[in-house]
């Protein structure tokens, strides 16, 4: 068949010959749990910060992953990426994990009532979701003392323009994820 | 278009099954969350091993990071420099010429000061630094203010250490780990330091305002006698900060006290210093009080420090 042969000698000619090659396993589900992690890390690292200002890139990634690739992660994962979060963000123990989790069945629940989505309709629940969790966050880690949330709107805007860039990433993490490998021999 | 909907499971019942215990799943870990979170409510040091553990983990990306990190600032810093040289260099060499009759009558106070301390034979607590550190991380996402410090337990840091740069105070040791250290910044808003203005000694208190600025509460309430450009030093008191650093210097006032900038700006500082805490420099370990700031709502904080402070007028 023609077609055959044309996507064969593109493959030959990119390098990555059909045969003898195939995605790792390991790669292909582990990808999204790391890169999340590396988010929740990596986002206490450039800048010893005096006020919120960095965009919680963890639970951004978090909800990149879940909108552009649906089923990929469980809707339990919340809690295991949750648990990693907390242990970077300063927040008191338990608190990625609780809002991490109720964000998981949230954007379950948006998904079945609102099947039908556009680009614009995926940033606005994002939208709402990152500012919910900025809020509630902020009442957790302040639930002891008595603090304003306006320090909080530099840091919401933020995250809500940086979602499409993190989705960006994220879809490239997701071509990477099935990067194809020489098995066996 | 709209998405193919996993939940419709059809007639597979292990689909079916699957389908139930990932929610069933998710919900136990929203629940578990929750408990961890009423766990550390109650006792904020509960799952600290666990932190300390993870941030040792990290802490060698952190010190690459940290080094670039001020590398990349003084770059910045010297480009600015070459523009605004000659109007810095003239005034630094007017402010140089104040400064060395300043030092030589401070010299001669400081010498005084050691007299009369041995006269009143005080033990003269001049406490030397522990250990020298990078801030290797912070909290940039969260609310709360902490940061990393890249020495722990193995350089023979504890909790309740006073951490400063040159310019100032830059926090205390909160927790430590073996390789680091996690340290509560003076803006973190359950950060409270008790502070005296530079010039008379009035005495208050510096808690953190969460937006990198320090709130100024005076022990004494009254007519407010602030000023924009007072200076506020750590006053001793509680036993964890040497009298005499540098805390902030005020910038507006509010109807009760004032709103400081920090000195020792941490974005800035790329070392610190990490030093023993002051009533254990002074040989007087007994004198430390119980760790001061945390939850207490801010009147009553005022009311049981109050005595002390009428103490201190008279």
């Amino acid at each position: 068949m023609p077609q055959g042969w044309t996507g064969r000698r593109e493959a030959e000619l990119s390098g990555q010959r059909a045969l003898n090659r195939a995605p790792l396993p390991l790669l292909a589900r582990g990808l999204p749990w790391l890169v999340i992690v590396l988010g929740s890390v990596l986002q206490t690292l450039p800048v010893i910060a005096s006020a919120p200002v960095m965009p919680p890139f963890g639970f951004l990634f978090l909800l990149a992953w879940r909108q552009l690739h649906p089923g990929l992660l469980p809707v339990w994962a919340g809690l295991p990426l949750g648990l990693v979060d907390d242990l970077y963000s300063g927040q008191p123990f338990g608190s990625a994990m609780l809002l991490w989790s109720a964000a998981m069945i949230g954007m379950e629940v948006i998904e079945s009532r609102f099947p039908w989505r556009s680009y614009v309709m995926d940033w606005l629940v994002a939208a709402g979701v990152i500012a919910g969790y900025l809020v509630l966050a902020s009442g957790l880690a302040h639930a002891t003392s008595d603090r304003a949330v306006t320090v909080l709107a530099p840091q919401l805007v933020v995250s809500v323009l940086v979602f499409p860039l993190a989705e960006r990433f994220i879809s490239a993490c997701d071509r990477a994820r099935l990067w194809r490998f020489r098995m066996g021999g | 278009m709209a998405p193919p909907n996993a939940r419709r499971t059809g007639y597979s019942r292990r689909a079916q099954y699957g389908t139930f215990f990932g929610y069933l799943a998710a919900i136990a870990g929203a629940l578990v969350g929750a408990l961890a979170l009423a766990v550390s409510f109650l006792d904020p040091t509960a799952f600290s091993g666990a932190r300390g553990l993870a941030a040792d983990a990290v802490a060698p990306a952190g010190r690459v990071v940290a080094a670039g990190r001020s590398g990349g600032q003084s770059a910045l810093s010297s480009l600015w420099g070459y523009f605004t040289w000659g109007p810095r260099h003239a005034a630094m060499a007017r402010e140089l010429e104040v400064a060395r009759v300043q030092l030589a009558e401070a010299r001669s106070q400081t010498a005084e000061n050691h007299r009369l301390k041995a006269l009143l034979g005080l033990a003269d607590a001049d406490p030397h630094p522990l250990a020298f550190a990078r801030l290797i991380a912070s909290t940039a996402s969260s609310p709360r203010r902490y940061a990393t410090l890249s020495v722990g337990r193995d350089r023979g840091v504890t909790t309740g250490m006073p951490v400063r740069s040159a310019e100032g105070v830059v926090g205390r040791v909160l927790e430590v780990a073996e390789h680091t250290a996690r340290v509560l910044l003076v803006t973190d808003p359950e950060s409270l330091v008790p502070v005296m203005r530079a010039r008379d000694g009035l005495p208050a208190f510096a808690q953190g305002h969460g937006d990198g600025t320090l709130e100024v509460r005076l022990i004494s309430l009254g007519i407010n006698p602030l000023k924009a450009g007072d200076v506020f030093v750590t006053s001793g008191s509680g036993g964890i900060y040497t009298p005499g650093m540098a805390v902030g210097v005020v910038v507006s006032l509010t109807r009760d006290g004032a709103i400081a900038r920090v000195l020792s700006d941490p974005t800035q500082s790329s070392f610190v210093a990490v030093y023993p805490s002051y009533a254990v420099a002074a040989r007087m370990p007994e004198a430390l009080a119980p760790p001061p700031p945390p939850p207490a709502p801010p009147a009553k904080t005022k009311k049981k420090k109050k005595p002390a402070a009428t103490a201190e007028a008279q």
